[in-house]
């Protein structure tokens, strides 16, 4: 079953990069329209600029989004020995290379892994995280972030989150421009005019408007079902799902994060912005979890 | 024509011997590097009880017959044969420092002590790497024993005389809580 996912994993990577190009396309061609006038134009600079964003991104995974979510690096086991000790122990079981670890300032318990393979992967936790789970509950939590490191989940998190990353940009770049550009749009609608110029322009605003929510209905489609996933990893790595539901109960009751990069929500264990019912939810309910691990 | 193709079928089967002989061998390492794992972390907790007992020892009411049964247990590990043998005796001192670390408990200076606080976390990491490395080793050894019972890794492995490789028993008591009395 885990060689299964691993594969199923390296497949869906295939089909969210084209999934996530095509948007890519279609959002520039939209600021193309807007901002030059040129839908080739729009196509292919969009693409080269998500293209580059996401391959500096991904060959730099760990520290970019290490960066984004200010983490600081622990190189010996003196900084941190439990949490030092705890990703030893699991990498070890695992059989994935010691990744680095990070610690995040930050009360509210959470953890999280990314990099672009199990040789460069990290996993970071905030200070929250160490200091209200014991050792065993700690286990439960690096167990599910090395399950998601050993199953190329985090590979899968890090390209979703450079081209959701690059989309945004993009977006910006339209709309800023809707915004402060506007003289420049009337001189041009007079020059050319046409119906079919407006039916363009008014779906390059749809788009624009529509793109966020297309990005973030794939960031879930590849979140949710992982999460169950990397529970059961943690389990048969730990042995032990007691420990793990009672470190999600305890995920579960904390306060939100204080200052979280939004575009990382997906990568941690328990959604950091503890935001109710959210209609594009990359997190599966922490009960639902709870009450698949109490069924194994 | 016929020639090349007897030629062709040595070839091959040359080849799948070499892979598979290969994929044994690297398994059986596997076995190996797992068992040497847990046999560092062994060492490594006998090298940190001396320091252990001598912190404790300092606390001039402490148990002494909590001691004597670390030190004992650690002997023991240090003249046991084989892995069947030096996990039984692992065991033993495991049970015994969770004891001495129950035991402790009532003593608010020791655990005040920063010496004994990093002791603990040092031992404690140990044990668990015991565990765990235990698990590992459990991992590679079923691995590679399914490949020696299972064709045609079997044939091959019974022609080069690859021997089956010890399980360690998980000991009954281990996730028990011991029970502490003073």
């Amino acid at each position: 079953m885990l060689y299964e996912q691993i594969q199923s994993n390296k497949r869906r990577t295939v089909f969210l990069l084209i999934g996530f190009l095509a948007l890519v396309g279609i959002v520039g061609a939209a600021v193309g329209y807007l901002l030059l006038k040129s839908l080739v134009t729009g196509i292919i600079g969009a693409l080269l600029v998500g293209v580059i964003y996401a391959v500096i991104m991904i060959s730099n995974a760990t520290d970019v989004v290490m960066a984004m979510n200010h983490g600081t690096e622990v190189t010996s086991a003196d900084q941190a020995p439990e949490l030092w000790h705890t990703v030893e122990d699991m990498a070890m079981v695992a059989q994935v290379p010691m990744p680095r670890v990070f610690i995040i300032e930050d009360e509210s318990p959470n953890a999280f892994a990314t990099g672009n393979n199990p040789k460069n992967a990290a996993v970071a936790a905030t200070t929250g995280l160490i200091a209200l789970m014991n050792r065993n509950e700690l286990e439960g939590v690096i167990g599910h972030e090395i399950s998601h490191v050993r199953n190329y989940d985090i590979r899968i998190s890090t390209i979703a989150l450079a081209l959701t990353a690059a989309i945004s940009f993009l977006i910006n770049l339209g709309s800023n421009w809707w915004l402060f550009g506007s003289g420049s749009r009337d001189r041009d609608n007079r020059d050319s005019g046409g119906g079919g110029q407006l039916l363009v322009f008014i779906l390059s605003l749809v788009v624009m408007i529509f793109a966020p929510l297309v990005a973030a209905v794939i960031q879930m489609a590849i979140s949710r079902n992982r999460e169950y996933l990397a529970d059961a990893g943690s389990v048969a790595l730990t042995r032990n799902p007691q420990e793990l539901i009672a470190a999600l109960r305890k995920l579960n009751s904390a306060p939100p994060m204080s200052h979280v990069d939004e575009s990382s929500a997906a990568l941690y264990i328990s959604d950091p912005l503890k935001k109710k019912a959210r209609l594009f939810d990359t997190h599966p309910p922490i009960e639902e979890r709870i009450a698949r691990l109490e069924k194994m | 024509m016929t020639f090349l193709i007897i030629i062709a079928v040595i070839a091959i089967v040359a080849i799948i011997w070499i892979s598979v002989y290969n994929g044994l061998v690297k398994s059986r390492m596997h076995t190996k590097e797992s068992w040497s794992q847990i046999d560092v972390q062994l060492k490594r907790r006998n090298d940190l009880i001396p320091n252990l007992v001598n912190t404790v020892k300092g606390y001039a009411d402490f148990e002494k017959s909590t001691l004597q049964a670390v030190t004992d247990a650690r002997t023991k590990v240090n003249n046991a044969q084989g892995p069947a043998d030096t996990m039984v005796a692992s065991d033993q001192l495991s049970g015994a420092l969770t004891h001495l670390f129950a035991v402790a408990e009532a003593y608010p200076e020791l655990k005040a002590s920063n010496n004994f606080t990093k002791l603990q976390e040092e031992l404690t990491n140990t044990e668990n790497k015991i565990a765990y490395s235990r698990q590992l080793f459990n991992t590679t050894t079923a691995s590679y024993n399914a490949k020696l019972q299972t064709f045609p890794s079997n044939v091959i492995a019974g022609i080069h005389h690859f021997e089956p490789s010890e399980f360690i028993a998980v000991p009954e008591t281990e996730k028990e809580v011991p029970t502490v009395k003073f």
